[in-house]
């Protein structure tokens, strides 16, 4: 390369024309640069330390108390609590002090010990040896002693300290190899370069001698973002500045490849690497059953408000006469007299404490174990486990399992998640001759194959897309050597990455390539004549386009590019177009993936001009996306078309019928795809997205050509609204797609685009849309959930370029595809195979829906049944706050009497049997926009739980009132009252959800009579002595003395079977007139594979 | 809001570092448990009208002849009741309750005549009702020193500070300390039998086994030990400012002195409800065949010591027997008799239902 070119541009930024304040300069070595060169501004980084944990020894207590106190639901507890120790409140602190403190040990231990494994973890990487270049001689040190400027050894197989700046390696060509597979989980081998100035630096002591400044921006986490340029001082001459960029960067956590050792310069340490800077946080997703129960947490909180307020109110009324406010047996202390100015505001603080049992905070604990546990079901099951890959299904986060059965939109991409992302090659054709592997080779074709990568280039990153290349025998049987067929192959051998490795490696795919070298068998002229063709540049510009330029022997550059055929038709002058597109629509039509092939020849001026635009561009610190793309548009024009390839990329094993299930399921699919559109229309006929009788509405640029957008829009809608019974499906394009979505210059006189747009797709089970850019996906997602209805959404995909798409929706599912493991670690969950989304979505999102939609209303309601009669009891003991039950019971009540039971049905509730789910996906219609915690259904287990709690308090009552109990005349009181209804209560709320258990294993057997003796034998010990360390012993025999008395007993059968009455008769009632398809199907699974009798007893 | 803010994740996104030669090496392999696979053996009830028709039938099988004998057993229970407040001027006790003043020394007495009209066979039991007396009051149910009326010494030096204002008097620990212990009911009932021959014959009315037993043996009891000289233990104690004697002298009978006297014990058992009845006295039957309370003319005499016209209360004497049902309760045997019919009615519907939709809907599944 003539570098003396770049000079004049290098020196002009040397100059210091531009000034960016983001931007860090990197002294190698420490070494000052010459004095006038630059200023030595010493700049402090931090050491190499990675710091992955929050707390040290010294702040954990404090700190840790005050990330969870930063909760509010904590906060509410803390500050109930803190009232219960400040006033004169009807219930100890104990009561609400200890469920808080065992929950915040809880966490505060658990985060405690991942924070100490945090610790071990940072330490043994902190501590790792390194080796560093000081003066010419390798030191050994510890990793985090590591600091910006330091020139670093790393050996073969080592994992990189921190972010490094290659300078030389062991390879003579200044490259190495390296595995990212920590940080993407791609396993594939990638190139980086040393800068050329350096390369050639073997021994420490040249690298040493290095002196020179690199200038970069400052830290971010952008993987494949680097933007730099290093300045090399030499002896009196002007300093030589290089650009840098991803390509010279080598990541912390990736690991040196086929290379014995490099030289680098660290250039960001500690947690400024792109490695720790990329672990951050995601944004937290909340699933739309915590926005319910966040709604119906409000609602308690303005009834738990409006009752405290209704007895304040009710107590200073019936107050008024002094008589009653302090009778002459029930005189207040001088000091409480005196307090009567915040009297009413403690009351009504009381009040709260006493209702406060409401809002529980063993909720959120249950919630949070349920999710937690309930996740493991996944990634414990054995039919998302895939042989093949070695492993199942994976849970990266277990807030959003329930958010699995609400699904109603499905975004998924094409390639690799519902084909196989695994091509096969078909046919090619060039200049207008097609050549068919089968046809021509009689068989020959499965002996050797070669690889070839295509690259598909994206923003997101390159997709690598191998393709069993099994040509080479073929062709040498070709008869006619054109040279159009010449500059073909040599084309297909040129653009690519693949690298020509030493040795066998263990990379299956990669492995053909080497076999035979791609130069050496089907070029049918001299193998040598490629040899002389140095590969001078290889480049790719947005557009979708991979390029090589090359130099031939006689002198001329030549350009080869292929790309798809949208991106290369236009840019083509010449060669038989007509031909060619004539046979890629063919083959896309029936489902093929082509690619088509150009060259260009270029003058050595031409060829000087596009470099100097390059360089020009790459240099650029800033705006370098921007000017890259103006350079190579100088480039990439005029191109002659040589021909096209197709290859096969097969639907993955099942995937129509789980996208059959998942219509069945009333979910719309979305198919979003770079693809053309005859190839992804053909691959969703094939994959039943649309099916024969599917009415295809076309909102294509073809047809916004001839008609404006407007009227096909409307015309679109009109047809959608005439005929609703009919199965629609929409294919768009990405053209078109951003047509629509372009905010309406025009004015409001044409309405949004927008609606009528969602008024069609929401008619339309199935949606094709086809050359969608990646950031197109995130668009469309956006849209949908945008519209009114705000359905939940899920996306899948395999590809980094579908990570935008899965991070947007509601539910991302990431494939374990062969494209890295990208999307699968920004997803929520990740399957390895796109037909695990039927179980995952039908069966597991169904049963965690029901369970904590169970869940949830469960808990509202027994606390409604808890807290009611509470309330209740305040108008006959005159507003005073006395509680109803003993502190225990208030205390255990949510701990211990009824959680486990209402835990262990929401891990394990089956209401149908799994098989049934699968067999008929229309079973998830019935839990469609999260019908199970609609403000009806919370309506009914409110009223519910009133209605028991009035049985409960209104039952008692009228049994005690003002009659004896007992067959020995002897009198209750007010704690036997409290404790019968109690005891009603326990036993009602657990039965009641005996009740609604449709799954008796033995362990659901265990729990819920297990719990109810607990309770008995509880209260049992509780009564049954003299507690030494309290200052009452109010309990004392109460239990049993209840339970010696048969009116008791009478009456606590009688109150059980009227409070679960009419839940019995509702179910049995809404069953018989109007059965849910649910409701049926567990008939016909009773009736198919579990046929016994039974009689279901109430009581 | 609050849901989401409370997840235990790590929010805060912690940073997975893996070192140089990292990376786990596990079997990923799921295993094949019937509890990992969700498959574990399960008795699938549902509630269909077929399945709850027998448990209606037989819960108003059973419930019904439940609720008819309670009913009955009831109403066999006789129960008398007269109210003695005196805010009437015709009550004999009107003088007494006009005249009330916290300083008299003598208590006044009236005395009520009342007639029976049945004879009370077996034993029968003496109550004292109040009405709005908010024995439940917060203020007052706590107001009391549970460690003290255990026996406990040093609480009943210093009494727990739950027993205020009660608790000393200049000074001085009460015993026992607390609103509770200061209210106790103070009247005096007596009862007459008027012979049809003009003789008034003293009913004997036994003052023990009103309390619960453990109450009497575990939860009370005299500090010293319940032989000591109460006399003795309880110097430098002064008894509640409404009492008109100290703890030590409530009975002569030892076991039935100090804090385990039964009255005491009985009242120190909070009612649950502002109109409460407590037992008195119980009226053992005697050996011959006679009843207990023949039919006739009786007298009640109070020593109406305790003043409730303040609060607007009401003070009642009530003689009632007892069933092994407890004492007169209508309530009961009537919500046993509904809901036994009312689940009796709706198994007849369900079985109209029954026959209407659920052979329509799932032929013969469900049906035997």
């Amino acid at each position: 390369m003539d570098f003396s070119l770049l000079r004049n541009i290098i020196s002009r930024y040397c100059v210091g024309e531009e000034i960016w304040v983001d931007s860090r300069t990197v002294y190698i070595g420490h070494k000052e640069p010459p004095p006038g060169a630059e200023a030595y501004i010493p700049q402090r980084y931090p050491d190499n330390r990675i710091v992955s944990s929050k707390y040290t020894f010294w702040n954990f207590i404090p700190k840790n108390l005050f990330e969870q106190f930063r909760r509010i639901a904590n906060f509410y507890f803390l500050v109930i609590f803190l009232v219960q120790l400040i006033i004169d409140t009807p219930t100890s602190p104990v009561t609400s002090g200890l469920p808080l403190f065992f929950v915040i040990t809880v966490t505060a231990i658990k985060q405690g010990y991942e924070d100490w494994l945090r610790h071990k973890a940072d330490c043994s990487i902190n501590e790792c040896p390194v080796d560093v270049v000081q003066q010419g001689k390798v030191v050994r040190t510890q990793s985090h002693k590591l600091r910006v400027g330091d020139i670093v050894v790393v050996k073969e197989d080592e994992t990189f300290p921190c972010d490094l700046i290659l300078l030389s390696s062991s390879r003579p060509d200044g490259t190495c190899f390296v595995t990212t597979t920590s940080l993407d989980g791609e396993s594939s081998h990638k190139t980086y370069y040393a800068i050329p100035d350096t390369m050639a630096f073997r021994t420490e002591q040249e690298v040493d001698s290095l002196h020179a400044t690199i200038e970069c921006e400052q830290p971010q986490p952008d993987l494949y973002k680097f933007v730099g340029r290093i300045n090399i001082y030499k002896d009196k001459e002007e300093p030589v500045a290089r650009p840098l960029g991803a390509e010279n960067l080598l990541l912390r956590g990736a690991t040196l490849k086929n290379t014995q050792h490099i030289h680098a310069v660290a250039v960001y340490t500690g947690m400024e690497t792109k490695m720790a800077l990329n672990y951050q946080s995601k944004s937290q997703k909340r699933s739309a059953v915590e926005k319910s129960m966040n709604a119906f947490l409000i609602v308690y909180l303005c009834i738990l408000i409006s009752k405290a307020v209704i007895n304040t109110v009710l107590k200073y009324a019936w107050q008024w006469s002094p008589d009653r406010d302090e009778p002459w047996y029930n005189h207040r202390t001088e000091h409480e007299r005196q307090r009567h100015v915040i009297r009413a505001f403690t009351d009504f603080l009381a009040f709260m404490v006493l209702f406060n049992y409401i809002i529980p905070v063993s909720m959120y604990v249950t919630v949070e174990m349920q999710k937690f546990l309930g996740s493991y079901f996944i990634s414990w099951d054995e039919e998302m486990f895939d042989e093949e890959l070695g492993e199942g299904a994976q849970v990266n986060t277990s807030d959003l399992n329930e958010e699995l059965g609400q699904v109603e939109y499905v975004f998924t991409d094409k390639t690799g998640t519902l084909t196989e992302n695994n091509m096969e090659f078909i046919e090619c054709c060039v200049d207008g001759n097609v050549y068919i592997p089968h046809a021509i080779c009689n068989g020959q074709i499965l002996s050797a194959a070669s690889s070839i990568d295509m690259i598909d280039a994206s923003p997101g990153g390159y997709r690598r897309v191998s393709v069993g290349f099994v040509l080479h025998s073929c062709f040498n049987y070709a008869p006619s050597n054109s040279e159009y067929e010449d500059l073909f192959f040599r084309a297909l051998c040129l653009c690519h990455t693949v690298q020509v490795k030493e040795e066998e490696t263990v990379d299956g795919i990669k492995r053909g390539i080497h076999q035979g070298r791609p130069t050496s068998f089907y070029i049918s002229s001299s193998p040598d004549e490629v040899a002389l063709f140095p590969k001078i540049f290889i480049g790719s510009s947005n557009i979708k386009l991979y390029y090589v330029i090359v130099k031939s022997s006689s002198g001329d550059y030549l350009l080869f590019c292929k790309g798809a055929d949208s991106s290369i038709f236009p840019r083509v002058v010449s060669g038989k177009v007509e031909q060619v597109k004539a046979r890629v629509e063919q083959n896309a039509v029936e489902g093929l993936r082509t690619l088509c092939v150009a060259y260009r020849r270029l003058s050595e001026s031409e060829y000087q001009e596009a470099c100097h635009h390059l360089m020009e561009a790459k240099l650029a610190l800033q705006d370098r996306e921007q000017r890259l793309a103006q350079a190579y548009d100088i480039i990439e024009r005029d191109f002659v078309l040589l021909g096209a390839t197709a290859v096969e990329d097969r639907l993955q094993e099942k995937a129509a019928d789980t996208i059959e299930s998942l219509h069945k399921a009333g979910m719309k699919v979305w198919v979003l795809t770079g693809d053309k559109m005859e190839t992804a229309a053909a691959t969703c006929y094939a994959s039943k997205l649309f099916r024969r009788t599917t009415q295809i509405l076309e909102l294509t640029k073809k047809r916004t050509e001839e008609q404006s957008l407007h009227d096909v829009l409307f015309e679109l809608n009109r047809t959608v609204l005439r005929q609703h019974c009919l199965d629609f499906g929409l294919i768009i394009d990405g053209a078109t797609l951003s047509a629509v979505l372009k905010p309406n210059q025009e004015g409001a006189g044409h309405g949004n685009y927008r609606e009528i747009f969602l008024e069609i797709c929401r008619n339309c089970s199935a949606v094709l849309c086809c050359r969608m850019a990646p950031l197109q996906k995130a668009q469309v997602k956006e849209l949908i959930k945008a519209s009114k209805e705000h359905p939940i959404t899920l996306a899948i995909g395999d590809g980094a370029n579908d990570v935008s798409m899965i991070l947007e929706a509601h539910v991302g599912i990431g494939i374990m595809g062969k494209e890295g493991r990208q999307a699968a670690r920004n997803s929520d969950y990740a399957i390895p195979k796109f037909k695990h989304l039927k179980k995952m979505l039908l069966v597991h999102g169904h049963y965690y829906y029901i369970r904590i939609a169970e869940l949830v209303q469960y808990f509202f309601y027994k606390n409604v049944c808890f807290i009611f009669p509470q309330f209740l009891y305040q108008f006959f003991c005159g507003f005073s706050q006395q509680p109803l039950y003993d502190t225990a019971y208030l205390t255990l009540y949510n701990i211990s009497f009824t959680s486990l039971p209402i835990l262990l049905y929401s891990l394990v509730e089956q209401h149908v049997s799994m098989d049934t789910l699968k067999r008929e996906p229309s079973l998830y219609r019935d839990i469609a926009k999260n019908s199970l915690l609609r403000w009806p259904v919370f309506l009914y287990w409110t009223c519910l739980g009133v209605f028991d709690a009035v049985v409960f308090f209104f039952g008692a009552y009228f049994l005690f009132d003002n009659t004896t109990f007992t067959s020995n005349g002897q009198m209750f009181g007010n704690w036997t009252f409290g404790t019968l209804i109690f005891t009603v209560l326990v036993f009602t709320v657990t039965l009641k959800l005996a009740l609604d258990t449709h799954h008796w294993t033995w362990i659901n057997h265990f729990v819920i009579w297990g719990s109810l003796l607990f309770y008995v034998i509880f209260s049992l010990l509780w009564g049954g002595i003299i507690w030494p360390f309290l200052n009452y012993q109010r309990m004392y025999y109460v239990f049993m003395q209840m339970l010696s008395s048969g009116p008791a007993w009478l009456s606590i059968i009688l109150l059980i079977t009227v409070s679960l009455l009419p839940d019995v008769i509702k179910k049995v009632l809404c069953r018989a007139m109007c059965p849910t398809a649910t409701e049926r199907a567990q008939v016909q699974c009773l009736s198919f594979c579990c046929h016994f009798h039974y009689i279901f007893h109430c009581v | 809001m609050m849901a989401s803010s409370y997840s235990a994740k790590d929010e805060d996104g912690h940073i997975t570092v893996s070192g140089p030669g990292g990376g786990t090496l596990r079997n990923k392999k799921p295993e094949n448990t019937a509890f990992k696979q969700q498959r574990l053996p399960a008795w699938q009830p549902i509630l269909t009208a077929g399945t709850v028709l027998p448990a209606f039938f037989i819960i108003g099988l059973i419930f019904i002849p439940i609720g008819i004998g309670l009913y009955v057993t009831s109403n066999n229970i006789k129960e008398f009741e007269i109210d003695y407040t005196g805010d009437d001027t015709s009550s004999p006790c009107y003088n007494c309750a006009q005249n009330f003043s916290w300083n008299n020394t003598k208590s006044c007495t009236c005395i009520i005549p009342f007639q029976l009209d049945q004879p009370y066979e077996s034993n029968v039991f003496m109550y004292y009702g109040l009405s709005n007396f908010y024995q439940n009051h917060r203020r007052y149910v706590k107001s009391r020193d549970d460690s003290q009326l255990n026996g406990n010494i040093d609480s009943l030096k210093k009494p727990s500070k739950e027993c205020e204002p009660y608790a000393s008097v200049d000074n001085k620990p009460i015993a026992p300390c607390g609103a509770i212990a200061n209210s106790m009911f103070n009247d005096t009932l007596k009862l007459f039998y008027n012979d049809p021959n003009g003789t008034s014959v003293p009913i004997l009315l036994t003052s023990t086994g009103i309390a619960w037993w453990t109450d009497k043996h575990v939860k009370f009891r005299n500090p010293g030990g319940n032989n000591a000289n109460l006399t003795a233990v309880f110097q430098g104690t002064v008894k509640p400012v409404n009492w008109h004697r100290p703890v030590y002298e409530l009975d002569t009978d030892p076991e039935n002195n100090g804090f385990i006297n039964e009255d005491f014990i009985v009242w120190m058992r909070t009612a649950a409800l502002p109109t409460f009845r407590k037992l008195y006295r119980i009226i053992q039957k005697n050996n011959n065949m006679a009843p207990t309370l023949p039919r006739g003319n009786y007298t009640l005499v109070v020593d109406y010591n305790y003043p409730v016209r303040s609060f607007e209360g009401r003070k009642r004497m009530i003689l009632s027997t007892i069933s092994w049902m407890g004492g007169k309760n209508p309530f009961l045997g009537i919500a046993y008799i509904t809901v036994g019919s009312v689940c009796f009615f709706l198994g007849v519907v369900l079985l109209v239902i029954h026959h209407k939709y659920g052979n329509r809907n799932n032929s013969a599944n469900i049906s035997n």
